[in-house]
């Protein structure tokens, strides 16, 4: 089992005292899975996905990451493991605009000391960004950043990928298009993909299905 | 993953090279004028140790003649067998073409241990010093020597300027002064059971050890020069400050990426202090070179200045310093420290999952005005508390820091206040945009203004105050310098003769009898003078009692100078002890500013009654035809012409030594206020970037892109006149603590304050100039943004 996440629960303060945002979230996912989160806004969707990926603490419960507990590791332990083990994908792709294009997609694979040049130039060319590869971010367009934000995840061999809305900035054709491609890449390279979207044709394209509805799995 | 994370870091100062060479340039400049100041003033106290050292002037207590300038050699020995551990002294100078050269002869197996001169611990040196007759001397000394002296010069730079050193034999011969000394240095340890001085050597007088009065106010124009170079500093800080702020802003977004990836918050930090450390050094190395250039170019003025009113000699030429570079290297590195440790604080405390958009670094909230306006508040509170009840001149050091950083603390408040103020008065909408539009600017700007506001304050206070110092001087040299002629003469033998002539060739003759003594514990001249009609007509009082000179004249007055009465605590009509067993009431108070130490004047005869064996070796000489007398003297008298000096000479010098002095503050001025301009070209080409979305909604609604340049160019010179209008007042205020409380303190004497509207008038011209130099750049590259620069603010993908 890639991830295992049993009875989260994580709320927020809020103006009448804390707001709960998940109450008991339980889930698994396995080696070379995919997963789709939907749910409502305010569901808890993103603050699952940011607890899964050690970037914020659960209030109770345990989630477990490639065979290690995460929820009472130190930052520094959580840092290490986003290095090596979970990869990001951001909706607003983040990627470092002082970097170039080749620099960001080899980026997350050398902070983790596991880059491979092979593999990043072949996920450039399958993702089509060989001839951007000079390039700074923003002289890109949103579905070339994300296609690159793709590749640094995927450069670093991660075991477990986390993408939050990944094509929610995106066209229709163009967010089917990057969509494809991440899906074909996750599977090829083995990792477990946990998407949060609220699309439900993205979400049929996923093995799996979970829906969050005030923070309760239904 | 380190060096990952570092690249990633750096490669922001790559793609924003301007951020990076303004951040540079900031802290270099910032250190070069620290370091500058620091290296004048490291090389001034040099020469005031080289000369204490070399001279042993004021660390001993000492023994001198009690009449007559020699000792027998007879009265040095005796001492010696009496058991007293003294050490001679002989001084004479020497003529060489480029003017005197003091020789001082000492005897190096006596001499106390701290009066090590030169480099004579090297063994040979010794050697020749004692067996072969050499002298020491600065190079500039030693070059003047040579072919004026038999034996050999050896360049020394730390021995005192215009000093040549050497054994008290070979100094004997030099200055034809066999078997005499002119002072004896008494060893702070001697023998118990020694016999009275007194009863050995009954024609010397003992002279304490004493702090020379020229320290404090060397000490004081060091201070002066420290307090510019920290302000100047200052302003430079500001310029670091705003652009480390605004590159960790704009680094935020990346910071958060940089965590989401798996880089530690700890690694970050460590990395950005690392980062920030290695452009402190480098451009704390700029800085210290430019420093270096700075203090070369100043140095002869600063040493001018120094000999010519406080007689302190400074070398000319600068030496490169461990202590002022090393300073200069520190504190560019605490300057970095103390401006990017807000920045790190916000990144350490930002959480991972924060905004990545930039926290609005130009959009400061009305609050943070306001919070600044009340510490600004509680800042001018206190400087008015110091001002009321404060003494002292740390105090006074303070009040100034209060004044300036509270003023430059409530200027984002003032600055709203008056652009809120336009805006109320707008009738078009482009107008009530523009005002509305540089009311958003002010936090942006404020830093750059607030340097602005600093460097033309200090311009302000500190050419008022030498202003004012120039104008009470020569109005004081007009009144002092009454008579034509002033001779002086050295051989006391000669006096009565030369007033003889005088009294037949002049209208008016003024002999000046003078003592150095104590009154009320203040080290005093007592000058002895001939009432008369100069004194009477010329002579102006700061307060004086009924019928001043008729009392002084008839011996039952004193006419005391200002620092006496202060640094006593005396003031007219008080009585005070002129001399043992007598003492007399003020009758007035006279400006001195002049001289370091105390002035009291009485009559001549009731001087001669006093010091009987003392013969005035000064004269001032009254006479309609001040050339044909001169003539006289020198011609049919034998008076060397070098003796007589005439008044216009005397003020020439006197201006001279200030134009010396306005060079050092001009050059000051000019510097600071550059780098106060260049503080307002820095934040608007960063704040350029965060510029076009706020213009591109103004553009769209039917401005052109070349109005927006010349009302971006306009809105530059608004806050800069503002910002400069509020530093005239300011200004004024540091000039009236300088002069009445920094002066009082240190020199002794309270100078009145003179406006000078016209310099306010083009200095206010100068900031706008370059307030607007500043913004042409900036404004010229707003104006030339192409549409599709200004589109994408609208598109959704930005």
């Amino acid at each position: 089992m890639v991830l295992t996440v049993h009875d989260v629960t994580k709320s927020f303060p809020g103006a009448e005292g804390d707001v709960p945002v998940l109450r008991g979230v339980s889930l698994s996912l396995e080696r070379g899975e995919t997963l789709a989160l939907t749910g409502e806004s305010g569901s808890g969707k993103s603050t699952l996905l940011h607890l899964i990926g050690g970037l914020d603490r659960v209030d109770s419960g345990s989630i477990t990451v490639a065979g290690r507990e995460i929820t009472t590791m130190s930052d520094t332990d959580r840092a290490a493991l986003r290095r090596s083990d979970v990869g990001v994908i951001f909706q607003q792709f983040n990627l470092i605009p002082s970097l170039t294009v080749e620099a960001n997609i080899a980026f997350q694979a050398r902070l983790a000391g596991a880059f491979d040049a092979d593999h990043a130039a072949r996920l450039s060319k399958a993702l089509g960004l060989t001839e951007h590869l000079a390039k700074y971010p923003e002289a890109l367009s949103g579905g070339q950043q994300q296609r690159v934000a793709i590749a640094r995840t995927l450069t670093a061999r991660p075991k477990l990928v986390l993408a939050d809305e990944p094509t929610g900035n995106l066209d229709e054709a163009t967010a089917s298009e990057v969509l494809g491609q991440m899906l074909r890449l996750v599977r090829e390279t083995g990792a477990a993909l946990l998407m949060v979207t609220h699309s439900s044709s993205v979400a049929r394209r996923m093995e799996r299905h979970v829906n969050l509805s005030q923070g309760h799995v239904v | 993953m380190i060096a990952t994370a570092l690249t990633a870091l750096l490669s922001h100062w790559r793609c924003n090279r301007l951020q990076f060479f303004a951040m540079i340039a900031g802290l270099a400049l910032a250190t070069a004028l620290w370091s500058g100041v620091q290296a004048i003033n490291a090389e001034a106290r040099a020469s005031y140790d080289a000369a204490a050292a070399t001279l042993g002037e004021g660390q001993f207590d000492q023994l001198l003649p009690r009449s007559g300038e020699k000792i027998d050699q007879a009265t040095y020995i005796a001492l010696r067998r009496a058991g007293w551990q003294v050490s001679p002294v002989l001084e004479g100078h020497v003529r060489t073409e480029e003017g005197r050269v003091r020789v001082v002869g000492v005897d190096p197996l006596t001499a106390p241990g701290t009066i090590a001169p030169v480099g004579m611990q090297e063994d040979s040196n010794l050697d020749d010093f004692l067996t072969r007759g050499v002298l020491f001397a600065a190079p500039d000394v030693a070059e003047a020597l040579s072919g004026v002296v038999s034996q050999r010069v050896i360049t020394d730079p730390s021995v005192a300027p215009g000093v040549a050193l050497t054994d008290i034999g070979v100094a004997q011969t030099l200055l034809d002064a066999h078997n005499q000394l002119s002072r004896l240095i008494i060893a702070p340890m001697q023998p118990m059971g020694l016999p009275d001085i007194a009863a050995v050597a009954p024609d010397l007088a003992l002279q304490p050890a004493q702090d020379a009065g020229a320290d404090r106010l060397t000490d004081s124009f060091h201070l002066n020069l420290t307090a510019f170079g920290l302000l100047s500093f200052a302003v430079g800080i500001f310029i670091v400050h705003g652009t480390i702020s605004l590159a960790f802003e704009q680094r935020r977004s990346m910071v958060r990426t940089l965590r989401a990836l798996g880089v530690p918050l700890t690694t970050l930090i460590g990395l950005m202090i690392s980062e920030l450390v290695v452009f402190a050094v480098l451009a704390g190395g700029i800085g210290v070179a430019l420093g270096y250039v700075i203090a070369a170019v100043l140095l002869p003025n600063v040493a001018a200045t120094l000999q010519g009113l406080y007689g302190a000699s400074v070398a000319g030429t600068l030496q490169l310093r461990p202590e002022w570079w090393l300073s200069g290297m520190a504190i560019a590195v605490l300057g970095t420290g103390f401006a990017a440790s807000g920045a790190l604080w916000n990144i350490a405390q930002m959480p991972l999952l924060a905004s990545a958009r930039p926290r609005a670094w130009a959009v400061a909230s009305g609050e943070t005005a306001r919070r600044l306006g009340a510490v600004a508040l509680a800042l001018l509170v206190i400087g008015t508390g110091i001002a009321i009840w404060g003494q002292g001149l740390t105090l006074a050091f303070a009040l100034l820091a209060c004044l300036l950083i509270g003023a430059a603390l409530i200027l984002p408040l003032l600055l709203r206040s008056a652009v809120m103020l336009a805006d109320g008065q707008a009738r078009s909408a482009m107008w009530q945009w523009f005002w509305a539009d540089t009311r958003q600017q002010v936090p942006g700007m404020s830093l750059a203004l607030m340097a602005l506001l600093l460097a033309t304050a200090a311009n302000v206070g500190v050419s008022t105050m030498v202003s004012s110092f120039r104008v009470t001087f020569v109005d004081f040299l007009d009144q002092r310098l009454a008579p034509e002629l002033f001779i002086r003469i050295e051989d006391p033998a000669q006096s009565p003769y030369l007033e003889a002539i005088l009294l037949s060739e002049a209208q008016e003759v003024l002999p000046l009898l003078s003592v150095e003594t104590e009154i009320a514990a203040v080290p005093t001249d007592l000058f002895g003078v001939r009432v008369g009609p100069t004194y009477r007509e010329n002579w102006l009082f700061l307060d004086e009692a009924e019928d001043v000179w008729d009392r002084v004249e008839t011996g039952n007055a004193v006419v005391v100078s200002e620092q006496l009465a202060r640094r006593a605590g005396i003031w007219t009509d008080d009585l005070v002890t002129v001399a043992p067993g007598l003492s007399l009431p003020i009758a007035a108070i006279v400006a001195d500013y002049g001289n370091p130490l105390g002035q009291a004047l009485i009559s001549e005869p009731l001087f001669r009654n006093l010091y009987p064996e003392m013969q005035p070796l000064s004269f001032g000489v009254r006479s309609n035809d001040p050339t044909t007398l001169r003539n006289v003297l020198t011609e049919e008298h034998g008076i060397p012409e070098s003796a007589i000096t005439d008044q216009s000479r005397i003020k020439a010098f006197s201006l001279g030594v200030f134009e010396r002095t306005f060079t050092v503050t001009g050059a000051l001025n000019v510097l600071t206020l550059a780098v106060a301009a260049f503080a307002i070209l820095m934040s608007l080409l960063t704040l350029a970037s965060i510029r076009v979305p706020q213009l591109a909604p103004a553009w769209a609604l039917g401005l052109t892109r070349r109005r927006l340049g010349q009302l971006e160019l306009l809105r530059a010179v608004v806050l800069a006149m503002v910002t400069t209008v509020l530093a005239i007042p300011l200004g004024l205020m540091l000039a009236w603590v300088l002069l009445s409380y920094v002066n009082v303190e240190a020199f002794g004497w309270k100078l009145p304050l003179y406006l000078f509207p016209g310099h306010y008038a083009v200095l206010t011209l100068f900031a706008l100039l370059a307030a607007a130099l500043a913004a042409l750049w900036p404004a010229i590259r707003l104006a030339r943004t192409p549409p599709s620069d200004l589109l994408k603010v609208f598109a959704n993908d930005r």
